[in-house]
């Protein structure tokens, strides 16, 4: 498993000397959604919390590093930071109140929606962050602006995102918290009266999960110049970041690379195809079937599926 | 010596149902103490107090000389009384390892450490063959052991066991009353709430009975089986005056 891990490394390390500029596009996308997943999976997966507004954190992120940077000049290299700990603070605000009252399943999907949907409207409404005509951000090409001519180098920021939200899934995996919170995914209350403390265990996630997301929002903002309140807090990205996971595997350190190794190309390509003509948006619906597709057959994800497949040709 | 649970006045209503009524207990640090009743008769409402899952409407509980009234279920958890539920509730896409390890963090955070006391622990109850097993695929009986394997793990002070042998066969009884005695005898109290009559009376050293939220009849075990209130409360009272055999 190490060696094939190292390997995969070297190839997606090696790969933009050969890759097409779009290519690349394509693999910047994969490993960004990688990441927000694997943020995403930390409460959703592991401890079953499952946040439908992620969307949220990316945009409060987002809009952060944007304003700092062009307000007072702050490099968006902290300002990514910043952005996360934003996040990390609102993403306390819904923890709080959906685990202090006990929200669960559908109540905590709904609260989380709603939190994303204020986001967006207010967002819409504030002027002073270019309301419903969105913020744009200006080319400069400067690196300390976190911008790069090179769309190269953008892969390789992406390829770290993903890689450190990865190595930090794991530590957490290895842990007594990742133990925590699995269990508290099989059994809240068992967990309590096993000394569990699942109000804390619960916000820890939330806290963890919401900053690393906010600090993708940077990414988010640099990479495309532009953050429209519809986009960057609505329900399409939130279903997008929760979507990988799921189908890659939610509460596995693989799934959610699995998954966006399986649904952004998918993506992407749907959107080529079907982009003109009044066909945008297929995708959501060749997404909807994957979903059912997954719920149905593999209800714990392609990547626990593939591992029972390479393990029983060796337990032979 | 301070008694290592004391009960005082507890109570608790559910809407028009007063499931729990004054009640008072007392418990020695290295009793068993059987609670019987009929079904409704509080019991497990009792614990659920008593474990921290339910607020009581008032009334005190001190265990070890301090009140534990208000605190949450994982506190009580680490002042070391733990609780078992009448439906097991393993987790069940967990290994038998793995859902004994959580309950053994409580008291060794390090994973390595937790993992030898949960092997241990898992031996001790007679699991040790279903280590790596799922949770999920496991009998009744032994689903039972691992309620009170997890439990055990977070080595409690007073376990409250929540009819651990509903369920199971003559020969299981046998095996969980030597288990139970075994782990009593190490220095664990237990409270137990039990159906099982003949392992109530070969257990416990005292027996309280409930019936309609309230404690009726509290005492050594033969005396209680015998109590003319005990009698009428499970049978009904046309048996209380009938010849005995």
């Amino acid at each position: 498993m190490k060696w094939l891990g190292a390997a995969a490394l070297a190839v997606l390390l090696a790969l933009p000397a050969v890759l097409s500029s779009y290519a690349v596009t394509v693999f910047i996308f994969i490993f960004f959604y990688a990441f927000l997943g694997q943020a995403w999976n930390i409460v959703g997966g592991y401890a079953g919390q499952l946040s439908a507004g992620h969307a949220a954190f990316v945009g409060v992120g987002a809009y952060a590093a944007a304003l700092l940077s062009a307000q007072v000049g702050l490099t968006p290299w902290i300002g990514m930071l910043v952005g996360g700990v934003l996040a990390a603070a609102l993403g306390t605000v819904v923890g709080y109140l959906g685990f202090r009252f006990g929200l669960r399943g559908f109540y905590f999907v709904l609260l989380t929606v709603a939190f994303a949907e204020v986001c967006r409207i207010v967002a819409l409404n504030t002027d002073a962050v270019g309301g419903a005509l969105g913020y744009y951000i200006t080319f400069t090409g400067n690196p300390r602006q976190f911008q790069f001519q090179d769309n190269r180098v953008y892969y390789y920021v992406a390829l770290g995102l993903m890689l450190v939200a990865t190595a930090v899934v794991a530590a957490i995996e290895r842990r007594r918290f990742g133990a925590y919170l699995i269990a508290i995914r099989e059994d809240e209350s068992a967990c309590e009266a096993l000394g569990v403390n699942t109000f804390r265990y619960k916000m820890l996630a939330m806290v963890v999960s919401s900053f690393l997301t906010g600090v993708g929002g940077t990414f988010y903002a640099f990479y495309l110049f532009s953050l429209q309140p519809n986009a960057v807090f609505g329900i399409p990205l939130s279903v997008e970041i929760v979507i990988r996971p799921i189908v890659g595997g939610a509460g596995t350190v693989l799934g959610p690379i699995l998954g966006s190794f399986i649904l952004s190309p998918l993506a992407e390509a749907s959107r080529v195809y079907f982009g003109q003509g009044g066909w945008s948006g297929v995708h959501l619906i060749a997404y909807g079937i994957l979903l059912i597709a997954v719920v149905l057959f593999l209800p714990q994800g392609a990547y626990p599926a593939l591992r029972r497949l390479w393990a029983r040709p060796a337990a032979r | 010596m301070t008694p290592l649970l004391e009960v005082s006045g507890l109570s608790r209503r559910f809407g028009g149902l007063q499931a729990v009524r004054e009640l008072s207990l007392s418990m020695a640090r290295d009793e068993v103490l059987g609670l019987i009743g009929p079904n409704g008769a509080g019991k497990t409402t009792a614990f659920n107090l008593l474990s921290g899952f339910l607020a009581p409407d008032h009334g005190q509980i001190r265990f070890d000389g301090r009140s534990i009234v208000g605190l949450s279920p994982h506190a009580i958890c680490h002042l070391g009384l733990c609780r078992t539920f009448q439906i097991v509730r393993p987790f069940p896409r967990l290994s038998v390892l793995d859902n004994v390890r959580v309950g053994a963090l409580s008291r060794r955070p390090r994973m390595e450490d937790a993992r030898h006391r949960a092997r241990e622990v898992i031996e001790q109850v007679g699991l040790g063959g279903k280590m790596d097993h799922p949770a999920g695929g496991l009998t009744l009986a032994e689903r039972k052991r691992l309620e009170l394997a997890r439990a055990l793990a977070t080595e409690p002070r007073l376990l409250l066991l929540d009819e651990v042998m509903a369920g199971l066969n003559p020969t299981e009884i046998e095996a969980i009353v030597a288990l139970v005695k075994r782990i009593n005898a190490s220095g664990v109290a237990i409270l137990l709430i039990e159906h099982n009559m003949r392992a109530v009376m070969s257990l416990s050293h005292r027996i309280a009975v409930l019936n309609f939220g309230e404690k009726i009849v509290e005492g050594e075990p033969t005396a209680v089986a015998n109590h003319p209130r005990v009698i009428e409360a499970y049978l009904g009272e046309e048996y209380v005056h009938a010849p005995s055999r």
